[in-house]
């Protein structure tokens, strides 16, 4: 039996990947897809704390984690798109109009 | 000893692949190499006896995720992408940033106490199959943030819909 520590860490290791890359990337696309790989770390802890907790709720937790990853996917893409639009770029760099 | 050498390999490429994703600089590179981290992590789901959740990843992940971040990613000019510096002038400060987290979090494990076992047992989730217990569970505990889950995505689609489209003209 794989102790459930070793989920955690794994769970851990990918969501720090996915905070490197959302904060470090110049391409939007990829700072989304760091969001989807960040979800994806809790969805495994979720399940495996389901599933060695004997409770089921955390697989419905998970289930909703993964309809709110597919309603963000679909709205960030719109909004890539809209920023295609306005501006031809796809790095964060390039857009400074609000000189945050 | 077998389980623990199959999650061996699955942590390893899960970890590998995660890596390869943030780094690639060309993002249909990164697109791909995503499928295949999410079919690892539906095998993962398969160990942990949520063959439920295994099939919906796939589904709606590689399925339906990815197809539309590959749409998006052709729209972009890729000769660019490939020529130019694929991290931002700052990227020493995410890292710092995301390790220092990773030094947190797992320091805090040492601080997990399990909670109680709850009544889903596997011998009963063997019993009943896994599909059967879970949608009992959300059509009658979780019924109510089960439609707030479908207003959530129908407000997506709307959103979706407002943002892409051109706007008229007056």
């Amino acid at each position: 039996m794989v102790p459930l520590s070793w989920y955690m860490f794994l769970s851990m290791v990918v969501f720090a990947i996915g905070v490197f890359g959302f904060l470090s990337r110049r391409n939007i696309i990829i700072m989304f897809m760091s969001i989807e790989l960040m979800l994806n770390a809790v969805n495994i802890n979720l399940i495996s704390l389901s599933h060695y907790l004997q409770d089921l709720r955390g697989q419905i937790l998970a289930f909703f984690v993964i309809a709110v990853a597919a309603a963000e996917a679909a709205i960030g893409l719109a909004i890539v798109i809209a920023l295609f639009r306005n501006k031809a770029t796809a790095h964060v760099d390039e857009v400074k109009e609000m000189r945050g | 000893m077998i389980q623990e050498l199959f999650f061996a390999y699955f942590a390893f490429a899960i970890v590998v692949l995660s890596i390869l994703v943030i780094t690639r600089r060309n993002p249909v590179h990164s697109v791909l190499w995503m499928l295949l981290l999410f079919f690892h992590i539906a095998s993962l789901y398969l160990f942990l006896n949520a063959e439920f959740m295994a099939a919906i990843q796939i589904i709606v992940y590689a399925g339906g995720i990815l197809v539309l971040f590959l749409f998006v990613v052709l729209l972009m000019n890729i000769r660019e992408e490939v020529r130019i510096n694929k991290f931002i002038g700052a990227w020493p400060t995410g890292f710092t940033f995301a390790a220092g987290l990773l030094v947190v979090i797992i320091m805090s494990i040492k601080s997990f106490i399990a909670a109680p076992p709850g009544i889903y047992s596997i011998d009963l989730i063997k019993q009943e199959t896994h599909t059967k217990v879970l949608g009992k569970l959300l059509y009658t505990e979780f019924l109510y943030p089960f439609e707030v889950a479908s207003l959530i995505l129908l407000v997506a689609i709307i959103g979706a819909i407002v943002l892409a489209k051109r706007r008229l003209k007056p």
